[in-house]
Order: C-alpha cells, then structure tokens, then sequence
C-alpha cells in the first residue's frame, strides 16, 4: 500500500515537472503578434541605427545616401504617374450597372489604404485590397482583373496615394481563426523553400542593405508600405500579388496562386509588423 | 540552423549523385523511361501536396519529355532521374522547414 502511494506521488511529481517545464516552450511557439511587432521593429532599428524609422518605408533607398538621392530626384518626375492618373480615372469610371469601386468601400475608398489587409470574421480568412477591389468588379458583373499588373497596379496605386502618410492599422480580432493566420503568414515568412534554399527572411532580414548581384535588398520592416511599385527590372508596374510571385520564382520555387491563401497571410503578417510605418505608395524600385 | 543546412546539402549532393551516377550507367528504353518519369511525377506531385514545387524540378520533366519525343530515352531518363532527385529534396526541404523555420524568427 504504502509502496503504491510512493509511486503515485512519484508519476504526479514526474508529470508535474514534465508540465512545467514544457510550459515554456509551449509559450516561447505561441503567437504574441503584439511582441513580435515590437521584436521586429527593435531588431530593423538597432541593425539600421541612422535609418529613421518612417523612412524603412522606402526600401533599398533608405539603406544607402546615394540611391535615397537618385530616388528624392525620381520622385521630381515619378515613373509611376502615368500609372496613377490611370488608376484615378479607372475609380471615378461607373461599371456598366452604374455603380462604382467607391460603393464597395468604408469612405468611399478614400484614405483607407492603410487598413488593408484586413481579418474578414464572417469569412474566417484575410482580405486583402487586391482581392476586395476583384470582389468589388465581380459582385458588379465585371471581370476580375489579373491580380500582378496593370489595371490593378493602377487602382491599388491611386488607392494608396490617397492614402500616403497615414500609418499601417491592421487589426487582429479576438479571434483564433485571426491569429491562426498571422501565425500562417509568419510562417511562410521565415521557412526557407525553393532549391535556392531561400525564406523571404534570407533576403530581408538577413542581408537588407547587401547586394544581390545589382540590386540592394529592402528592409522587411515597412517593406510592403510603398506597394504598388513601378520596377525599372519589370519595365512597369507591379503590386504585391506580383511582388511576392516573381520573390518565388527567383529563389527557383514554383510560386502559389495570386491571392493564395499563404500570400494573403504573409502579406497579413508582414503588414500587422509594419504597424505605425506610413503609407508611400505608388512606389519606385531599381 | 547550421545543421539543418549542411543536412539538405547533403541530401541534395546525395540525391544529385545517384541520379548523376544512375544517368551514367542507363542504357534506356521506352520502357525505363516511362518507370522512371513516372516516379519522378510522382514524387513532383508529393511535393506539390506539401505546396514546395522547385522550378528546377519542372524544367527537368519538360526536358525529359522533349527528350523522349525526339527518341533519346538515355537522355530522357537521365533528366527524369534528375528531376526525381529534385522533387525528393524538396520534399526533404517542406518536412524539415516545418520545425526549422523557427530558428529564423526575430525574437
């Protein structure tokens, strides 16, 4: 008797310190958007001490002075204004049922930029700008546009320059559904794929600032505020749809579907940690 | 993370050399050919369940079959291999990221 009670405080004094020390880990693997917002933002910071932070939003031009001069007289004449005025006609222009892109959004589209992605709880998945403005066109009997050039390079363009200055906002509701995809997305940011052996986190984490081959790398901190982007490399525009494809393609990955599952998340993830960086785009890039 | 890195060279070499190695000694036919695209299909589609397809892998199934139609079935299977070896690597690549992309994480 007395030997089965030394074993049962035994097993419960074994599985008591089993579970305090998996507590830990278990802690260390459970998502806390808000901390690694801050870790984020701390690690781009301390790595890049002269860079002020709201300028991270202009990617290789804030890691170095001579191309942050190329791009301060880029700007006098910016590649990407045809593409704008495009845009801005594009949304004023009535579909063919009379109703318009400012029907589909909070404020008419104005100035919401910022607010994108965002968390649909009805839906249980992310909703990015690219995939409502396709929502918008389908639900009014247009066409969906491709999602990595163009047309929805144009409207993202002048959405996002109604925008500029105002501060990334994504939200992540109470809702495990919410978290479940900010984990997805971060996730995908950091494992590594292709037979380059690559993650986004290579690139943009490890080495922004360094060279690949001509290019500069761009910070991952505030790396999607400039979207949409006129490329010289892509001789026209692109959005983020495309900017993370052509990432995959380079790295000898088979990229995913625009507007996969696993891009909106990234772009979730990548957003939420850019959170108080300011909107620039349109864009310019090398 | 240094492991983990030299761990997927190792099995890339690995991999590149048998199917470098098998490429060698083929005396093809149609039917090895088949055999052996068929595997490597296979494993390409394995890889695209766990959504880790390599472009490389693709180019060589493409050059497989060009291979085969032009009747050069060493080559075709020489390519099959090589895009076998790459599937499998990649597939080797999405099941030890799924632990191992914690070791990136700004923390």
């Amino acid at each position: 008797m007395r030997s089965a009670i030394h074993f049962v405080s035994a097993a419960l004094a074994l599985a008591a310190l089993a579970f305090t020390s998996m507590s830990p880990a278990i802690a260390a693997d459970a998502p806390d958007p808000a901390a690694d917002a801050k870790a984020f933002r701390k690690f781009f910071t301390q790595k890049f001490p002269k860079v002020e932070p709201r300028d991270f939003v202009n990617g290789p031009y804030s890691m170095n002075e001579d191309m942050h001069r190329q791009w301060e007289e880029k700007e006098q004449f910016p590649p990407y204004e045809f593409s704008l005025e495009m845009g801005k006609e594009m949304f004023a222009t009535p579909f063919k049922n009379g109703r318009s892109y400012a029907d589909c959004f909070p404020n008419q589209g104005i100035g919401i930029r910022q607010n994108y992605p965002y968390f649909d709880e009805k839906e249980g998945k992310v909703v990015t700008l690219e995939l409502a403005l396709n929502r918008c066109r389908e639900v009014n009997g247009e066409a969906p546009f491709s999602y990595v050039k163009d047309e929805m390079a144009a409207l993202t363009a002048y959405m996002a320059f109604t925008s500029r200055g105002k501060p990334f906002d994504i939200k992540i509701p109470n809702d495990p559904r919410a978290l479940d995809a900010y984990q997805n997305g971060e996730r995908y940011f950091y494992t590594r794929r292709g037979q380059l052996n690559f993650s986004c986190a290579t690139c943009h984490v490890q080495a922004p600032g360094e060279r690949v081959r001509a290019e500069v790398l761009a910070p991952a901190f505030g790396i999607l505020n400039a979207m949409p982007i006129y490329r010289s490399e892509w001789s026209g525009m692109g959005t983020i749809s495309r900017r993370f494809t052509t990432c995959n393609s380079q790295i000898r990955a088979v990229p995913l579907n625009p507007q996969d599952e696993e891009y909106r998340d990234l772009e979730y993830y990548l957003s939420y940690v850019s959170n108080g960086l300011p909107i620039s785009g349109p864009g310019a890039r090398p | 993370m240094r492991t983990n890195i030299q761990k997927f060279t190792f099995a890339l070499a690995s991999a590149m050399l048998i199917a470098g190695a098998t490429s060698v000694l083929a005396t093809g036919s149609e039917a090895d050919f088949k055999a052996a695209y068929a595997a490597a299909e296979a494993a390409n589609k394995e890889a695209g369940a766990l959504r880790n397809q390599w472009t490389t892998t693709s180019a060589s199934l493409a050059a497989a079959k060009k291979a085969a139609d032009a009747g050069d079935f060493d080559r075709a299977i020489a390519s099959s291999k090589e895009a076998e070896a790459l599937a499998k690597a990649s597939i080797f690549q999405a099941t030890s990221e799924k632990e191992a992309w914690k070791a990136l994480k700004i923390r």
